[in-house]
């Protein structure tokens, strides 16, 4: 069961405060980066795997432009979306992602590995639930340094069936960490279900056996997503400590670029983009007389054009130098 | 069988003075907790958390955190809920945005629990992160057998940690040694994990005055012998210098080397012992079968192989669960007749 603390007034608020124009941004920016990525992918110049956001663009921004530059993030092996939205540098993510001496970690990462540490991003995480200790440990750094910072951590639901949420969860209840853990339940966890593999029904209702708020939003909704971060993002600011937000979402594409794709039907997908998140706000920033036709295409072109630009310093920056093997392994 | 009698460690010389060169006779829990004490004083980002850390008998089972609490409160003294994967995981994003974390797992039999942070995150992070990252974490844990605490809280798991690149390993066996290398441990900014014997606690030694702290990577020659090098570790220590006294009388002079730090490892000390003695023991508590005592000796055979008068020996604890009942305890862990009878062997070539 989710609880919804918010007031009519108190959601009309945060909507009117949010930077649409920003959001469709950075929305676009993660869309067409991730397009590239799997494109790249498939060109056989990426290595490994990478995992694409595509379709869950509502849920980074949207929680993201509620936080201030000094709060932190954690991600997951899918994190290409929340290091956009924290204000990562497109080219050095795809230098990273093209395994160059340029990239973020200077190609010794990838793709799951990308960290703005600088923005308080503290990482895309290899491992299911990795990121949460890290999130509800800077959360007690913010505490005890009294910085006034929130910790966001992103999860799957693949994440719901993972012990260290336990764990962290009942930590953070119990010494009013600001913390706020935002599941991305994107139907899917590789091939199983969520619907399948969390019991007890939507994930929020777990919230009141620690004594904490939790709440379903509709993760395709920009301003559904940004309303409910707002909220529970200053409520652990106050220090009252952590909350639960569900975002109801879904990945257009696989698990990664070579997903088989054998688990669901191709019209579940259709379904889906029928309620595209990006389409959304292209409508409500143009009905809203925020941006005219013409001014949402070209923000589209200059994205767009990024992009390109960002594969071509990649693909023109030298891979490591070998004698990079060994260094950075202790400081 | 053993005591806690037979498992000190006597100095084999003089301790390095203090201020004004005094020294004092303490305990290696309270030397853990004067290290604690001074590193949290001088510096405020250093904090204390674990199970029972705070309230339980004025701070820990075997007291290294006492009166911590009334010094320096409950914010940084922190008793958690038994929950050792966060303990591990939520100390890694501490010291990974600007803390100073000393976290506490009970018995490093427990740290399977917490496994996942320790060697996905915490050693990982900086390397994955190009240089970008810092986790500047000590995990404190004590191991080790001896006090009939049978499998789950009996075992030394060094090894486990000294795998893993990212990781620094430390093991200390006097008081001295745990108080300089847990206050480098905690100034150190990368992950330690700082293994603390349990059958030592309550061991004394001299200590000296003042901001005493021991480099990672030194090791200590603990005696100085010319016959047979021992490389031992915590309780490892005291029973070679034990027999080292014993065979002293039959004319075979033992030299004692206690690496300190695993991760790093001051090869060069033990290299350059075997070159002297032609003869190499190593002595663990933890389990022969994939102990570090296996990598020390891979060491030395590829750094000083012409200079072995014989192949090197493990004394190491048999593979098999810690016992409980006294006498199978006894024979599962490495006595100092073990040594003495390794030793022996070695020198009159009864190989």
């Amino acid at each position: 069961m989710s609880v919804d603390l918010r007031t009519p007034a108190t959601i009309a608020s945060t909507a009117a405060q949010l930077d649409l124009r920003e959001a469709l941004r950075l929305m676009l920016t993660i869309r067409l980066f991730d397009e590239q990525a799997v494109a790249l992918f498939r060109a056989g110049e990426i290595r490994g795997s990478t995992h694409p956001y595509i379709g869950m663009e509502a849920v980074g921004v949207g929680v993201t432009l509620a936080l201030r530059p000094t709060d932190y993030v954690t991600s997951t092996h899918r994190g290409h979306g929340h290091t956009i939205a924290k204000g990562g540098d497109v080219r050095r993510m795809m230098a990273e992602l093209l395994g160059r001496s340029t990239g973020y970690s200077g190609g010794k990462g990838g793709s799951m590995h990308i960290a703005d540490m600088d923005r308080h991003m503290l990482g895309a995480n290899g491992i299911v639930g990795g990121g949460m200790g890290l999130a509800t440990g800077a959360a007690l750094t913010a505490r005890l340094q009294h910085t006034g910072s929130v910790a966001v951590c992103f999860f799957g639901d693949g994440a719901l069936e993972q012990g260290v949420l336990h764990e962290t969860t009942n930590l953070a209840a119990i010494w009013k960490l600001p913390v706020v853990y935002v599941c991305e339940n994107n139907q899917y966890a590789m091939s199983t279900r969520s619907d399948w593999s969390v019991a007890g029904g939507d994930p929020a209702s777990r919230a009141a056996g620690y004594g904490i708020p939790g709440l379903t939003v509709d993760g395709m909704d920009l301003v559904a997503v940004h309303s409910a971060a707002c909220d529970f993002v200053e409520r652990a600011r106050r220090g009252d400590g952590p909350a639960y937000l569900i975002c109801t979402t879904y990945r257009y594409h696989g698990h990664h670029a070579a997903d088989p794709l054998n688990y669901r039907e191709r019209e579940e997908v259709e379904r889906w983009r029928q309620v595209d998140p990006i389409e959304r706000v292209k409508r409500a920033v143009v009905d809203g007389g925020v941006m005219t036709a013409a001014e949402v295409a070209e923000l589209e072109r200059g994205v767009e054009a990024e992009i390109e630009a960002a594969v071509e310093f990649g693909k023109a920056s030298p891979e490591p130098d070998p004698d990079q093997l060994m260094t950075d392994i202790y400081a | 069988m053993s005591t806690v009698q037979d498992l000190s460690t006597p100095h084999a010389g003089p301790l390095p003075g203090g201020e004004g060169g005094r020294t004092r006779e303490i305990t290696y829990a309270e030397a853990l907790n004067e290290a604690l004490r001074e590193e949290m004083r001088r510096d405020p980002a250093v904090f204390v958390m674990g199970e029972d850390v705070a309230v339980w008998g004025g701070g820990g089972i075997f007291g290294v955190t006492r009166g911590l609490v009334e010094e320096f409160g409950a914010e940084r003294v922190r008793d958690t809920p038994i929950s050792e994967e966060a303990i591990a995981a939520v100390a890694v994003g501490a010291a990974a945005t600007g803390s100073r974390p000393v976290a506490e797992i009970m018995y490093v039999d427990f740290i399977g629990l917490a496994m996942e942070p320790i060697v996905n995150q915490a050693a990982k992070l900086r390397y994955m992160f190009g240089g970008k990252a810092r986790v500047p974490l000590v995990i404190r844990a004590q191991e080790g057998a001896g006090r009939g605490n049978a499998a789950q809280h009996s075992q030394s798991l060094e090894a486990w940690f000294c795998h893993i690149p990212g990781l620094k390993v430390v093991t200390p066996s006097t008081p001295a040694d745990a108080k300089g290398l847990l206050k480098s441990a905690i100034r150190d900014d990368n992950p330690v994990i700082f293994l603390e014997h349990k059958a030592l606690y309550f061991t004394k030694g001299g200590v000296p005055d003042g901001d005493l702290t021991i480099p990672l990577g030194v090791a200590d020659v603990k005696r100085v012998g010319s016959d047979v090098t021992v490389v031992g570790v915590h309780t490892m220590v005291g029973k070679a210098l034990q027999a080292a006294r014993q065979l002293a009388t039959e004319g075979i002079e033992l030299e004692v080397i206690d690496p300190r730090s695993l991760v790093p490892l001051d090869e060069q000390a033990i290299v350059e012992s075997v070159k002297k003695t032609g003869r190499l023991i190593v002595s663990h508590e933890a389990y022969t079968r994939g102990g570090y005592g296996s990598e020390i000796i891979s060491r030395v055979v590829e750094a000083a192989f012409d200079y072995l008068d014989a192949p090197p020996v493990r004394v190491c604890a048999r593979d098999v669960p810690v016992p409980y009942s006294a006498p199978l305890e006894t024979a599962a862990l490495p006595q100092v007749e073990d040594l003495v009878t390794a030793a022996r062997a070695l020198v009159h070539n009864e190989r």
